[in-house]
């Protein structure tokens, strides 16, 4: 059959885009097709008042995996390569953060931060090699090569050396909470810190696991932060532009409503216009919720498994606010210069921790947490000349909120991020000509990612590794013939990073399947 | 607010107060949550009744649960290993069903009760699997075990009672057939299936006229020879047919907490259960990796020589009885075939049809323990399995 | 002077344990207490008239029952008698019980949720294969996995093939149970608020935790894998008060030729040349030994009873860093007849069992959120008893006491110590919940004594009054407790040994430390390991 393709793509998020990309480049016949009509996924850049523009969902490069951006010989232009990050007090006197160095602390802190930085980099450095392989399986007749991947990571591990792997061993498992408070004196230290431990979770800082969750930050770029020109599109067009060079085709506006299932296999899919495409395999870049639930249906695969993916836990708690400012706002004792870097609201460790609270109870923070930046400092493409795009990331804001999302709430809430914002910045309400706020819930209707959770899935141990999304399904194969994921929700999780892209399309070309 | 407690010890079916005024053992025990009779007068007696007359046994405890709604056959089909949309209405389907790795959860009856309306019954509770096989799918489940009771009628005069208590047409109802019936100014359900091996019929019908039904069957049975029977007169029935029982032959695998101790569909030798063409059902993905690898375990029936029932006891491939390579989960001495029977399960690849094992048998005569070593032949049919249990219409007797 | 073969630091059950064996084994040994009763935190007090209070371990599980016969401790007195039930009080005046016939449970489970009460078989069936897990390591030392010495590379291939031989799916189920919270952990089986606050409770005892915070499933198994005769996941009353627990130990130490020291409280642990000689007591005597066993926590052991130059200083930052959180407090109760709860029908077997008050996950997890906030929980978690139900001795005839462990209360108020007048707001805040459910409790109370984390520390010399020495939180737990390449028993100075519950596998009476310990001190001085195995497989 001619028009059958060898693997049809659902989303043509980043990972989607670069599973595609490898598999065309590997030969294979490949589709892409998109809901919406810009490729990317969460990782887009869309316009959200006249003239402004802003990365809609993620908007800072952590860890794209350089493995990818080899494999497929990618050239993504950024503004800034090593963003500098800003702890704001409200009195003025800053922590500022540049790569391993931290001033506005006690001499102390900065020799402790220097140790801290050392050893967490080293830890993610390990991590990273965990992110670009395939878990192995655990079973008793697990394969020759589950059993060597599994023996190298216990290698690596060994090679960090016995005090070094002692302190993995125990840190893994450990809240940032403790650590902060057993290392740093500076209120803001710890607070930044800890902000960045629980980013894009349901978790507060004292919340075990919350080392792991800062480590899997790190684990891309060493560490640095950067800032794609035009935003997080260009990443996208140019994995899009990439898998079409090596022959896929990319088709946007095209929901896919269901992935056909003939004789117990993926065989295609069907979208919400009806029309029908088949392959010999699917290749889901939607979370595995999604993906299992609405597009392969229960009454396709097992009790036990559906159960294990009706119960991933997947609520996202992170809102991105959106500032068309028709200037920059003051931010007392910040120099123009620095506008270009990352700002976080985090004044301590506890502070963070008391916005967590209310997400326990399906409230928003009374007090929230912010990742601040101006992308438009840098990237004058983003906003008319002489105006300002603030993106910020807002924490923490339920997915379920106890008294239901509504245009009432959603706006009460912008404006008291507003307000916890120009506590730091006194002139931001003066500047601000238009807003835009997505809350998880927005998240999820916008760009189909389930509970609008952008790691497609909690971070946490328990949905990690071996285990993510559940067990027995971590090696993107999904117990349904045919059937891949290769999103965020499979091995290694969020971020734009390509690993479970690059990782699927792997696994998909070694299983070797026939067509 | 005052809450009842709930009912402390053993339920009474509904069918207590007759089996009261029968009993002369006092033997009860417990079969979920209700107090089951081991047997009433003589269990020798009993038993007999089921393979010369006819035997009641209360069916109450046995779980009842309607499965209602658009998706109830495609849900049943995932649950069940065999295909189900081949049963049509007015027919039951003996079943199991398996978790995700194809191990056996329990064994049941499916009713297929009207067009897209089920009822699945079975020995052990099921209510947290059901419920969690229905994620992602619009079916109902109901759970009618307290509001359904049950007797079953066992033995050659069944289908005459059931004809002298007025159930018209009940001569025609096949094997596996189930119709609801005409009975006083109320329905009753009645299936032909049971646990005995031999001609007889399931009455199900709701708790408040369980005691007319028990007094129209004795009254009607008594120039039958009816009898009430208990839980030891029906296991040595079942034991001779050949059928399996939840924590003796099998252990329901979601509640197994040691690896290797539950069994799949083919190690229970229900290979003919198992349904392949159907696209997906639970345990499919392993159950077809099992098929291409093999069985660990294998279920066995064994006629061992001499009259001593092989309780708990090692099987051996040798008569040296060096290596064990299973164990009997079900013993009898059978009275109508007079054979010494055994249900047991074996390591593979033992336990082909024909093979000759052998068994340690213990046992006791005045006090003193004493050991032998009987040989044992795996066969393959049930070791009782007359043809007046097929026969439609059945013999008067 | 005499020198001793060893000296054990600390007659709590551990140490006890600890000197029994050593005795037993034929050593020369001496155990002191500060106090002048023995017991530490398993003790019964006679605080009030003829009430015995058991006044701060309270029930009994965990005690490993390979020591309880190994050491013939029915011989000398001990009896644990299991407790028939339990009850959680709701606040719409109902009540959620527990009932030891599994089907009376199932009829209870059901008037919530027919699928919670069969969900309850699978929920005990997966719990069960975790604590079969786990139970087998109690009684061994943990392996160090940076080792390549053959006993450590013997017992990391014992610990992998005994996951591995798990089977695939559990594996992965119990990657999982050892990292999620009680509270997901339970989301998995039931729908039911108040069934899923019952059993959560067991993830946060004795836990500067909440009930949403991961690793509390772990928690939560620390408190099922102990067992009454084999009933595991039962719990019991110790007939006479926990000092039983204490006395027969001790009495079986004596009986193996121990000595043993009250109002002997130890000042320092003294060190010569990078190795003890044997410590120094308040009162100013030495007295010498080969080996010095702490049954103290590790904080109190290193930071409290060693000189700081004794010890490199990664070690004692590590130690610095150990965290043993102050999170439970204590009311002990006589009362003067039993108090009626009118929610449970009259004669209800609930009584004899433990009962609580708080029937949401969200009041389990606020309850967390005070204690973040550096003050006890305005509505506690009270997890209360009265073994007097059962237990004749404790009380004169018709008399009850009653404890209530609570969860949580902080070792320190917004940073500060606590005041007298706070102590008595928190006795309050927890007997009036109890009064909400028992109108006529307040009248029936005698004397109440209660503590805060101060007082268990002050008197049982628990740091912070962290009933298990130290948090178990996964970076303090197997072979990362106390801390990472000391798990082994052996502290960092030649000839001292740990054997507290700082230890693997951790706190509550169970006496594994004290046995380990005992058969890592033996091993060092090449004597015949005399400590009993696991009973296996059950």
């Amino acid at each position: 059959m001619s028009d059958r393709y060898d693997a049809i793509v659902v989303g043509a998020g980043h990972n989607g885009l670069v599973c595609a990309s490898l598999l065309a480049k590997a030969g294979k016949k490949v589709l892409v097709l998109e809901a919406n009509s810009q490729v990317g996924g969460a990782a887009v850049t869309r316009s959200f008042a006249e003239g402004y523009s802003v990365s809609a969902v993620a908007h800072l490069l952590y860890q794209l995996q350089p493995q990818v951006v080899k494999d497929l010989a990618l050239n993504i232009e950024t503004v800034s390569n090593d963003m500098g990050t800003i702890a704001l007090s409200a009195d003025g006197n800053h922590v500022r953060f540049n790569g391993d160095e931290v001033s506005g602390v006690g001499h102390e802190d900065v020799v402790q931060f220097r140790d801290f930085r050392k050893r967490m980099k080293r830890f993610a450095k390990l991590l990273k090699k965990f992110l670009n392989k395939t878990p192995p399986r655990l079973a008793n007749d697990a394969s020759k090569s589950d059993l060597f991947t599994l023996a190298q990571l216990g290698l690596d591990i060994r090679r960090l050396g016995k005090v070094e792997m002692q302190e993995f061993l125990r840190l893994i498992g450990m809240n940032m909470r403790d650590e902060v408070v057993e290392r740093f004196d500076s209120d803001l230290l710890r607070g930044a810190i800890s902000l960045d431990a629980v980013m894009g979770t349901h978790l507060g800082p004292r919340s075990p696991n919350t080392i792991l969750t800062y480590l899997y930050r790190l684990a891309g770029g060493d560490g640095a932060i950067s800032q794609p020109t035009g935003g997080m599109s260009s990443v996208a067009e140019a994995l899009a532009h990439s898998a079409r060079e090596n022959g896929a085709t990319i088709r946007t506006n095209m929901k896919v409503k269901r992935i056909v299932i003939e004789n117990g296999r993926a065989a295609g899919v069907e979208t919400e216009d009806g029309e029908r495409f088949s392959s010999w395999l699917v290749v889901s870049n939607a979370d595995p919720k999604s993906t299992i639930m609405d597009l392969v249906q229960a009454r396709n695969v097992e009790t036990e498994f559906t159960h294990r993916i009706h119960h991933l836990r997947m609520r996202g708690n992170a809102a991105k606010l959106h500032l068309a400012l028709d200037g920059l706002p003051t931010i007392p004792g910040v120099e123009k210069r620095e506008y270009a870097d990352r700002f976080v609201i985090a004044p301590d460790d506890h502070y963070v921790e008391r916005a967590f609270n209310n997400a326990k109870y399906g409230e928003t923070s009374v007090k929230p947490v912010f990742e601040i930046c101006f992308p438009s400092f840098r990237d004058t493409s983003l906003a008319p000349t002489g105006k300002h795009v603030m993106s910020a990331i807002v924490q923490y804001v339920p997915f379920e909120l106890r008294e239901g999302w509504s245009n009432k709430t959603r706006s009460a809430f912008e404006k008291l991020a507003i307000e916890t914002m120009a506590e730091y910045m006194p002139d931001l309400a003066d500047r601000i000509t238009a807003s835009e706020l997505l809350t998880p819930a927005d998240i999820e209707e916008q760009f189909h990612i389930h509970g609008g959770h952008w790691h497609h899935g909690e971070l946490t141990m328990d949905q990690f590794l071996f285990t993510r999304p559940v067990g027995g399904a971590a090696q993107y194969a999904m117990p349904l013939d045919g059937l891949y994921l290769c999103g965020a929700g499979a091995h290694p999780g969020g971020g734009v990073s390509g690993a479970a892209g690059r990782n699927a399309a792997r696994e998909i070309l070694k299983s070797g399947y026939s067509l | 607010m005052t809450i009842q407690e709930v009912p402390q010890g053993r339920l009474r079916s509904p069918f207590y107060p007759r089996q009261a005024d029968l009993d002369r053992l006092f033997q009860w025990h417990d079969w979920k949550g209700y107090a089951s009779a081991e047997g009433f007068y003589d269990t020798t007696l009993e038993y007999f009744s089921v393979r010369n007359s006819a035997g009641v046994f209360d069916l109450t405890p046995m779980t009842k649960y309607r499965i209602t709604g658009p998706d109830a056959l495609v849900y049943i089909n995932r649950l069940v290993t065999r295909d189900m949309s081949k049963i049509k209405p007015g027919r039951v389907a003996y079943a199991v069903w398996c978790d995700d790795e194809g191990q056996v959860i329990d064994d049941g009856t499916i009713f297929h009760l009207k067009q897209g309306e089920y009822r699945l019954c079975s020995q052990e509770r099921h209510m947290a699997w059901l419920q969690m096989s229905a994620i992602g799918m619009d079916v109902t489940i109901v759970d009618e075990t307290e509001e359904v009771c049950g007797l079953a009628l066992q033995g050659p005069t069944s289908c005459s009672i059931l004809k002298a208590m007025g159930i018209e047409g009940i001569e025609t109802l096949r094997p596996f057939g189930m119709a609801t019936y005409a009975f006083q100014d109320t329905e009753i359900m009645i299936s032909r299936t049971g646990f005995t091996g031999d001609l007889g019929y399931e009455v199900w019908l709701s708790n408040d006229k369980a005691l007319d039904l028990w007094d129209a069957m004795f009254d009607a049975g008594k120039i039958y020879g009816i009898m009430a029977m208990g839980t030891e007169a029906l296991e040595q029935a079942r034991i001779e047919a050949g059928f399996i029982a939840a924590y003796v032959d099998f252990l329901p695998a979601n509640v197994t907490v040691r690896t290797g101790r539950s069994r799949s569909p083919f190690e229970l030798g229900l290979d003919w259960l198992v349904d392949f063409k159907k696209p997906n059902f639970n345990g499919r993905r392993a159950l077809a990796r099992e098929k291409r690898n093999g069985s660990t375990w294998q279920l066995v029936k064994l006629d061992i020589e001499g009259n001593k029932p092989a309780h708990h006891s090692y099987i051996y491939s040798t008569s040296k009885g060096k290596k064990d390579v299973g164990f009997i989960t079900s013993a009898a001495w059978s009275p109508v075939c007079k054979q010494n029977v055994a249900l047991g399960t074996v390591r593979s690849p033992h336990g082909k049809v024909g093979e000759k094992l052998y068994v340690e048998i213990y046992y006791q005569r005045e006090m003193h323990w004493s050991k032998m070593m009987a040989e044992a032949t795996v066969v393959d049919k049930p070791f009782w399995d007359p043809p007046r249990k097929r026969a439609t219409p059945p013999g008067p007797f | 002077m005499k020198t001793y073969d060893a000296i054990v630091v600390g007659a709590g059950h551990n140490g006890l344990t600890n000197a029994a064996y050593l005795a037993k084994s034929g050593l020369d040994v001496l155990c002191l207490e500060k106090n002048d009763y023995i017991g530490g935190a398993t003790v019964s007090r006679n605080l009030y008239k003829d009430w015995y209070y058991s006044n701060c371990s309270y029930v009994c599980s965990l005690l490993r029952p390979e020591i309880f016969r190994d050491l013939d401790l029915a011989r000398h007195g001990l009896q644990i008698t299991p407790y028939g039930g339990g009850s959680v009080f709701m606040e719409n005046g109902d009540y959620l019980g527990s009932y030891p016939d599994e089907e009376v449970h199932h009829r209870e489970y059901s008037r919530f949720s027919r699928a919670d009460a069969d969900a309850y078989e699978r929920y005990s069936a997966d719990t069960m294969r975790q604590c079969r897990f786990i139970r087998d390591f109690l009684l061994r030392t943990p392996p160090d996995p940076t080792s390549f010495k053959p006993r450590d590379l013997k017992e990391l291939a014992h610990l992998g093939s005994k996951f591995y031989g798990m089977g695939e799916q559990q594996m992965y189920d119990t990657i999982r149970f050892w990292t999620m919270s009680v509270a997901e952990y339970l989301d998995e089986y039931f729908e039911t608020d108040v069934i899923k606050a019952a059993l959560s409770g067991s993830g946060i005892i004795g836990t500067a935790l909440g009930i949403h915070s991961p690793g509390t499933a772990y928690v939560l198994l620390h408190h099922y894998m102990g067992d009454v005769d084999g009933n595991i996941g039962a719990w019991g009353y110790a007939r006479g008060g926990m000092g039983s627990v204490a006395k027969a130990l001790s009495s079986a130490f004596q009986a193996y030729g121990g000595e043993l020291r009250t109002d002997a409280g130890v000042e320092q642990i003294v060190v010569k040349n990078g190795k003890v000689k044997g410590v120094a007591l308040t009162t100013g005597e030495e007295i010498d030994a080969k080996i010095v066993v702490s049954a103290m926590d590790v904080k109190r052991t290193f930071l409290k009873c060693m000189d700081k130059s004794d010890l490199d200083d990664d070690f004692y930052n590590r130690v610095n860093n150990f965290k043993i959180r102050g999170s439970s407090g204590k009311l002990n109760i006589a009362l003067d007849g039993l108090p009626t709860f009118p929610a449970l029908p009259k004669g209800s077997p609930l009584l004899d069992g433990d009962m609580h008050f708080i029937d949401s996950m969200e009041r389990m997890e606020r309850a967390y959120d005070d204690w973040k906030e550096g003050t006890w929980s305005k509505d506690p978690y009270v997890d209360m008893v009265i073994p007097t139900v059962s237990d004749p001795t404790m009380a004169p005839p018709g008399k009850h006491f009653m404890s209530c462990f609570v969860q949580y209360c902080p070792a320190q108020i917004e940073g500060r110590d606590w005041t007298d007048e706070e102590r008595d707001q928190f006795g309050q805040t927890v007997i009036n919940q109890i009064a909400e459910y028992s109108p006529d409790f307040k009248d029936l109370i005698l004397h109440c004594e209660v503590r805060t984390p101060k007082e268990i520390e002050n008197e049982a010399g628990l740091t912070e009054g962290n009933i298990f020495h130290g948090e178990l939180t996964m970076d303090q737990l197997m072979f990362n407790r106390p801390i990472p390449g000391y798990a082994q028993y052996r502290g960092p100075v030649g000839g001292l040994y740990m054997c507290g519950s700082s230890n693997h596998p951790g706190g509550g009476v169970m006496a594994a430390p004290g046995c380990n310990a005992a058969r890592e001190i033996l091993f060092d001085l090449k004597r015949p390991d005399i400590t009993p195995a696991n009973f296996g497989d059950d």
